[in-house]
């Protein structure tokens, strides 16, 4: 029983990071119909954001949870600015291109991206100075830190900001609205251009506040980290239904959850391999995700 | 009396709860012209889409040459003699005009990929047979510019006329037109009216979808009128002229078709609208 | 039934998808944006050129030069490199079937050349097949992992392949290196040649490299000529359109990723045997993403360009020895560029119609 919750904490902690970097896959593809390749890549640009901002002022900042907030909006705002770069210089003029030649754009970002970070900063593994241990927190026989609490309640934090504006706000129903008939909305006066930026920011962001949220926890960051996060991110946004927002937090969750069970029983060595699988096995199955539904399309 | 090629019963299809096409029935002979005309949104082009398997109605059947097609897949039904044109051109835009009458015939050239990778005889038989019947097709049709120009270079008008030839040479049983005389000019749709009475000649049966009552009138053995998904009435052309319910569903065409914009778009919203919301 | 009416291809996962899925591409972007094709003399240049590259004399003599080359310079690393690039061609012009003449986006390509380089070199080394004879068995199993991979995705949208494959790429190749009876992280090693038959070794591994690389050529140049060639790029054009004329665009999209995947698995072999030794890294995304990048810049769906691209991504390494991450750094921004201003490739594909042989055209052109 024990083992069982400690299962369920692990797996919805590392549902929490699935879900910060699906949002953003989920969002993009929501609004522009773009599988955005790169977004693993710009998880690992914030963890290399807030790397930078570490080594500069490890020193003024001090330790703990403070100092990775503090990192933490450094490195979303760095992301995002980066996102809003990379959407205006290699998508948009691909707009109205062949979807393969997107994809295809999509995929020399992410490359890019990957080996610029490992020219800059080299190859080889970073070690992320951040002191987030402290205690840890029993609950029914399961231990999890506090560490791990709070970067949890971080998530779910963003999460429920990134909920509040794409319900509440006029940006959110702008992109709502773009997401349904991008013409429309430019016949109706709406800056598509400016919305579409904006998502990017906001997508990116998320990816990059867990980019560091995985530095500070694994302890270690590489050129090539955001690789397989991607692909989860993707899983999940598909289980859940991709370009539906609450969809991707909950597919998320499920795919954590799944993983940490999987884990337990085949061995960590397995836990891509049945990631993916499970992936496969899903479009399979229920393509339109959980929480998405059929709809006929119009020819 | 020719025997009935295509039957449709009581097919219904929606979108986010608006019927498109609702309880639709009609029939089209054997070698016949047949118009399907009706105010804009009436659900032509969706019961078009249902009979060739673009969309799966949600009730009724399909049936044509005496099998049950229903919900097959769009290829096996094409491959069951008929083929059609799209609204707005559906071309292989970056391919030649021969290489896209040629996917009309696809199905019947009769080659393997083995033969394509050794060039047997039968490879280089079957690709000239195919050539010389794209050429015939395209004369048929009267196109004629370069035809081994990239389609999407040629003219509008031209195009069309390479669309009709490419759902020729599938040699259907039936052809379904869908606008083939939007944003032709009136030498050019004369010429499509001598074109759909070639077709009709070859005993192939035409089922026209057309704005443009001039034609329609002029083309038709028998015209179905559609309103709200439904059939409003059915007969020929004169008849058709005359029919009060006819006249009324096209004069108040222009308010009535506002008010069912709306209300497509609140059901769309309220049904299928915005996703992260539920 | 129910009320809602399912859809024929599950395509759309939710009214988001559906929305823009038929209005995005042109509208997004209305005002300065390049509408139509026009043809500045740099284009025509380079269609002169990739028809020029796509004769057959060009093309006899390539090969002719190809199979000569151990008598013009039979040093050692010559032929090394050689192998190499003739490995790459082949991996190039398969993925060309699936990328290029389809236009599926395959990111996962390096599994089934570790599919075959594994299946070749566990049937020599555990059981002492001669290499010649695995080729069927590494057929059968690309075929297979082609039906596995190629089965749920080839029914969805074209952007779900691309994500899939790459998943795909990396279960067979944590698989290969977690699995004790594929070596685990150290591989495979000491997997013999095709036999030396009297000669050099690398030297009769080259020629029967040149023999299978130039075959396979010319085998996908003329696949992408004939009627299923054309049904890959009705599909690759126009999904509904291709259907309407009774094209059965799911099993064209099947085939093609087959062929791909046997191209992929048979250049395994001859990967395994030229390498004496495998082991998982050599099959990880880096090397799905080259090839997909000799693709790209070459020109996708022409052979010649296909054929230049995968020389040019091959021997450029031994131009530019070490600085591999800004070389890859460069490959990168690379894609982006050719995708924005030449998404044609460097050697596009012609559109003009191939020469007839048979008697000449009865109907003609008027």
């Amino acid at each position: 029983m024990h083992h069982f919750i400690q299962l369920v904490v692990s797996g919805l902690f590392v549902g929490s990071f699935y879900a910060l970097v699906a949002l953003g896959y989920s969002m993009v593809y929501g609004i522009i119909k773009l599988l955005n390749f790169a977004h693993g890549d710009i998880y690992m640009l914030g963890a290399f954001a807030g790397f930078t901002v570490l080594s500069v002022g490890a020193g003024a900042l001090g330790g703990g949870l403070i100092a990775l907030i503090a990192i933490m909006i450094a490195a979303m705002a760095a992301t995002g600015t980066f996102g809003v770069i990379l959407e205006r210089v290699a998508y948009r003029p691909l707009r109205s291109a062949p979807r393969l030649s997107v994809l295809i754009t999509a995929v020399g970002a992410s490359f890019a991206l990957e080996y610029g970070i490992a020219v800059a900063f080299g190859p080889n593994p970073q070690v992320y100075q951040i002191g987030v241990t402290g205690g840890t927190l029993n609950i029914a026989g399961a231990r999890i830190t506090y560490a791990q609490l709070a970067m949890m309640a971080i998530a779910v934090l963003l999460m429920i900001a990134l909920d509040t504006l794409v319900r509440k706000t006029r940006s959110g129903r702008a992109m709502r609205a773009i997401a349904q008939d991008p013409k429309a909305c430019l016949l109706m006066g709406v800056n598509v251009d400016r919305v579409i930026a904006r998502t990017f920011f906001i997508g990116s962001a998320l990816a990059g506040a867990a980019g560091v949220m995985a530095g500070a926890y694994y302890g270690k960051i590489d050129f090539l980290m955001g690789f397989v996060i991607g692909l989860k991110a993707f899983t999940a946004a598909v289980i859940g239904g991709i370009g539906n927002l609450r969809g991707a937090v909950l597919g998320a969750v499920v795919l954590g959850l799944l993983e940490s069970f999987a884990v337990a029983y085949l061995g960590s060595e397995w836990r891509d391999v049945f990631a993916f699988g499970f992936l496969i096995l899903f479009l399979t199955v229920r393509p339109t995700g959980l929480l998405g539904e059929r709809v006929t399309e119009r020819v | 009396m020719s025997k009935v090629l295509l039957d449709v019963r009581n097919m219904s299809v929606s979108f986010g709860g608006v019927r498109a096409v609702d309880g639709l029935t009609f029939s089209v002979q054997e070698g016949e012209v047949l118009s399907v005309i009706g105010p804009n949104g009436a659900g032509k082009t969706s019961a078009f889409n249902c009979i060739t398997g673009f969309y799966q109605p949600a009730s009724g059947s399909v049936t044509f040459n005496g099998s049950d097609i229903t919900g097959k897949r769009p290829a096996v039904i094409a491959a069951s003699g008929i083929a059609r044109t799209f609204q707005n051109l559906r071309l292989f835009g970056d391919l030649t005009v021969l290489d896209n009458v040629r996917a009309g015939m696809h199905v019947r050239i009769k080659q393997n990929s083995l033969d394509a990778m050794l060039h047997t005889p039968r490879y280089w038989r079957s690709e000239d047979a195919a050539t010389d019947e794209a050429h015939r097709w395209l004369d048929f049709v009267g196109m004629h510019y370069d035809r081994t120009a990239q389609i999407r270079n040629l003219p509008y008008g031209e195009q069309r006329r390479v669309e009709i030839a490419r759902a020729l040479a599938r040699e259907p049983r039936m052809l379904l037109l869908d606008e083939p005389a939007a944003g032709l000019n009136h030498t050019e749709k004369t010429q499509l009216l001598d074109l759909m009475r070639r077709i009709a000649a070859l005993g192939t049966a035409v089922v026209l979808i057309e704005h443009d009552m001039g034609l329609v009138m002029e083309v038709s053995e028998r015209i179905v009128v559609l309103s709200y998904g439904k059939e409003i009435a059915d007969g020929p052309p004169a008849a058709i002229r005359s029919n009060p319910a006819v006249i009324e569903a096209y004069l108040g065409a222009e308010d009535q078709e506002a008010h069912a914009e709306a209300e497509r778009i609140a059901a769309e919203a309220g049904t299928d609208g915005i996703a992260e919301a539920r | 039934m129910n009320d809602e009416s399912t859809p024929r291809t599950m395509e759309a996962p939710s009214a988001y998808v559906r929305a823009v899925e038929e209005r995005a591409p042109a509208n997004v972007a209305p005002a300065g944006s390049k509408v139509g094709t026009f043809t500045d003399r740099r284009a025509a240049l380079a269609e002169t050129a990739s028809g020029l590259l796509a004769s057959r004399w060009l093309a006899l003599g390539l090969a002719a030069v190809t199979l000569a080359l151990p008598y013009l310079n039979s040093s050692t690393y010559v032929i090394q490199i050689a192998i190499d690039a003739l490995i790459f061609i082949m991996l190039a012009v398969g993925l060309n079937i699936v990328v290029g003449y389809c236009g599926l986006l395959d990111l996962g390509y390096a599994a089934f050349f570790a599919i075959g380089a594994y299946v070749s070199g566990l049937l020599s080394t555990r059981y002492g097949w001669p290499l010649l004879a695995t080729i069927p068995v590494v057929v059968a199993a690309a075929v297979i992992g082609g039906l596995v991979i190629g089965g749920p995705t080839l029914r969805l949208r074209s952007d779900y392949l691309a994500i899939v494959t790459l998943g795909f790429g990396e279960i067979i190749r944590i698989t290969a290196n977690n699995l004790d009876f594929t070596g685990g992280p150290n591989g495979l090693y000491g997997i013999p040649d095709f036999g030396a038959f009297g000669l050099r070794a690398d030297v009769a591994l080259y020629w029967i490299t040149a023999v299978i690389v130039i075959v396979a050529v010319l085998f996908s140049s003329r696949l992408g000529r004939g009627r299923i060639g054309r049904a890959w790029r009705f599909v690759r054009e126009d999904e509904d359109a291709a259907e309407a004329m009774g094209i059965h665009t799911y099993k064209v999209k099947f085939a093609a990723y087959i062929a791909g995947a046997i191209f992929g698995g048979i250049a395994g072999v001859l990967f395994a045997a030229h390498q004496t030794a495998i082991s998982p890294p050599s099959f990880n995304f880096l090397w799905s993403a080259l090839i997909l990048m000799a693709v790209v810049l070459g020109g996708m769906g022409s052979v010649p360009g296909v054929v230049v691209g995968a020389l040019v991504i091959s021997l450029l390494p031994e131009l530019l020895r070490g600085a591999e991450n800004w070389r890859y750094l460069v490959f990168g921004l690379l894609l982006i560029v050719v995708m924005i201003f030449r998404p044609q490739g460097l050697l596009p594909s012609r559109t003009g119609e191939p020469r007839r042989r048979g008697r000449q055209s009865q109907g003609g052109r008027p």
